[in-house]
């Protein structure tokens, strides 16, 4: 018991010695360290900036890229796929994101199609509508139609859930079906593809629009114009609502920006965007050859 | 000689101990000033751009189109923290009331410590607890999409009833017992007493857990999001989603840039004078009914 004591007794003064204080200096010492650790390929690294529904995704291409690549250093930012072609055209940016197809007067940027991504309409599995028209689903967003009647559907209000303003996916939706018309203010405003998805399933009498890879059994994905939001139609781009993910440089890529879109483009990185619920590059026919 | 040096000793140390809390005290209030320095910076310059009028009068709010109306937030914030008034205070109250004046000792004992804990429940979980059961319910008896200004008035007057019960409890129980004795031997019911005597000589901590009620429900932001559906519509009936002003800023935060970013700093600004002005009526009414 005695010795018990005793050690207890010296354990404490063992630790009252270490004042705490005096590991001040290593601290920052350590954080000096670390700063002019980070300070270094810095100077180095490339910046990607645009669309903020590529962002996430983005965020994880550069994260693997740099685990494999140490020292690289990729910083992503948002802002929007206008911003991110604009600073790519002024060099703000090395690489920029746009998740719209380049207009006329902006082809003169290099572009690459990483990755495709599909929107889905989405309502509750019993709800026995199976196909709307473009433009009954604009007028449905727009507030013009109120009721599941008007478009052959149960006699009872729409209830139109949608995504809150700034959200990359309400902007596809707002550009691909909208076109000028005004998503009505009306609408619950969900701040994420899963919320969405939840008020749906939970609600027969929801219409939603999330990423397709995210639709599962608890919602339905309504065929658009009588076509199927299924990989087949994506490919063969029969299926509207899709939209490309597209890097682009001024000019040919350096060495840097080069190596970081290769990667995005090789096996090792387009299996990463299939995991990601994203269509692959190679899988979708470009406007191009959709038009021979 | 010895005793004296020692009362000096104590003396600079309570100095010291004072001074030290004269800081924790200042600390806290340069917390507040840099907030709201911060706040005011970010969120004047654009109302100062666009007018003043046109964000509180407005009934657009299109941030990605220039337009910043936040009346629809601005009532909704409103009708929300009225609306979880209407069901916290009165259950609050008679919670209260019951528990002090007519009830054993013993069921206080179990059910005030279980209410509190109330309060220490997550907002998220109250505002999970709204979706799965309370909106689909809303939407099934009353009509609507569910996610409503009614759903988000009872939730929140849920998270608000442990602030009012706890607090209105603790001023009730504070009272001499001699205002009740003396009442119940000048013949007075015990309702009667509760009415006339303890309510009143209870006021100002009464007054002090609705405030502080108040002040939980304008500034809850997890559980609304979650509940209230969030159309930046003006409600025209309870049934309708609404949005208040704390959930515009979370909601939005995330991808907003520029003018879009400032116009979520400004109604940063118009929450907080909402709070300053609900906070200094509240204060001031509680003063003059105190006296």
């Amino acid at each position: 018991m005695k010795s018990k004591g005793r050690t207890f007794k010296e354990k404490a003064e063992f630790f009252s010695s270490f004042n705490i204080f005096s590991f001040f200096p290593l601290f920052f010492f350590t954080l000096f360290i670390f700063s002019s650790c980070s300070l270094k390929p810095a100077q180095k690294g490339i910046t990607i900036a645009g669309s903020t529904s590529i962002q996430p995704f983005a965020d994880q291409w550069a994260e693997v890229f740099m685990a494999k690549y140490p020292g690289r250093l990729i910083n992503v930012q948002g802002g929007g796929s206008s911003a991110g072609i604009q600073a790519a055209m002024t060099g703000a940016a090395q690489i920029g994101m746009s998740s719209r197809e380049l207009k006329p007067q902006e082809k003169v940027l290099q572009e690459f199609i990483v990755a495709w991504d599909g929107l889905a309409i989405i309502i509750h599995p019993s709800n026995p509508i199976e196909d709307l028209s473009l433009e009954e689903v604009r007028k449905i967003f727009a507030g013009q139609i109120v009721s599941w009647k008007e478009v052959g559907g149960p006699d009872h209000n729409i209830h139109v859930v949608t995504r809150e303003e700034g959200s990359g996916t309400r902007g596809a939706f707002q550009e691909m079906v909208m076109g000028k018309e005004r998503i009505t203010k009306k609408s619950i405003v969900q701040d994420s593809n899963g919320t969405v998805r939840e008020v749906v399933a939970g609600n027969p009498y929801a219409i939603g629009y999330i990423s397709l890879g995210l639709v599962e059994k608890r919602v339905k994905a309504i065929k658009l114009d009588g076509i199927e939001p299924s990989l087949e139609n994506i490919m063969s781009r029969r299926y509207r609502l899709v939209r490309p993910f597209i890097l682009v440089t001024n000019g040919p890529p350096t060495d840097e920006t080069h190596d970081f879109i290769q990667f995005i483009l090789s096996s090792e990185g387009q299996e990463l965007i299939k995991r990601q619920g994203l269509i692959p590059a190679n899988l979708v026919m470009t406007e191009a050859k959709v038009g021979q | 000689m010895g005793n004296r040096t020692t009362m000096k000793g104590t003396e600079s140390k309570e100095k010291l101990i004072r001074l030290f809390l004269l800081a924790t005290a200042l600390s806290a209030i340069s917390i507040l000033a840099l907030i709201s320095v911060f706040i005011f910076t970010e969120g004047l310059p654009i109302m100062f751009r666009h007018g003043f009028k046109k964000f509180l009068f407005s009934l657009d709010w299109y941030p990605t189109e220039g337009h910043f109306g936040l009346l629809p937030m601005i009532i909704g914030s409103l009708m929300v923290t009225v609306g979880a008034m209407i069901i916290g205070v009165p259950l609050g109250l008679a919670g209260a009331i019951y528990l002090t004046q007519f009830s054993s000792k013993k069921v206080r004992m179990v059910v005030k410590p279980m209410i509190e804990l109330l309060a220490g429940i997550p907002s998220v979980v109250y505002g999970f607890i709204g979706v799965v059961i309370l909106v689909p319910f809303v939407r099934e008896n009353f009509g609507g999409p569910g996610f409503s200004v009614l759903t988000a008035s009872i939730i929140l007057g849920i998270m608000i009833l442990p602030t009012i019960l706890s607090i209105s409890i603790d001023s009730l129980m504070a009272l001499p017992p001699a205002y009740r004795e003396g009442s119940i031997a000048l013949g007075a019911t015990e309702w009667q007493t509760t009415r006339m005597v303890l309510l009143p000589a209870a006021r100002s901590g009464i007054i002090a857990s609705i405030i502080l009620g108040m002040g939980r429900a304008v500034g809850e932001t997890m559980a609304v999001i979650m509940i209230a559906g969030n159309a930046t519509s003006l409600p025209r009936t309870i049934l309708d989603p609404v949005r208040t002003l704390t959930s515009n800023i979370a909601l939005e935060m995330g991808y907003a840039s520029g003018e879009h970013r400032q116009a979520l700093f400004a109604t940063g600004v118009i929450l907080f004078i909402i709070i300053m002005v609900l906070n200094t009526v509240a204060n001031l009414t509680s003063r003059k009914m105190s006296r």
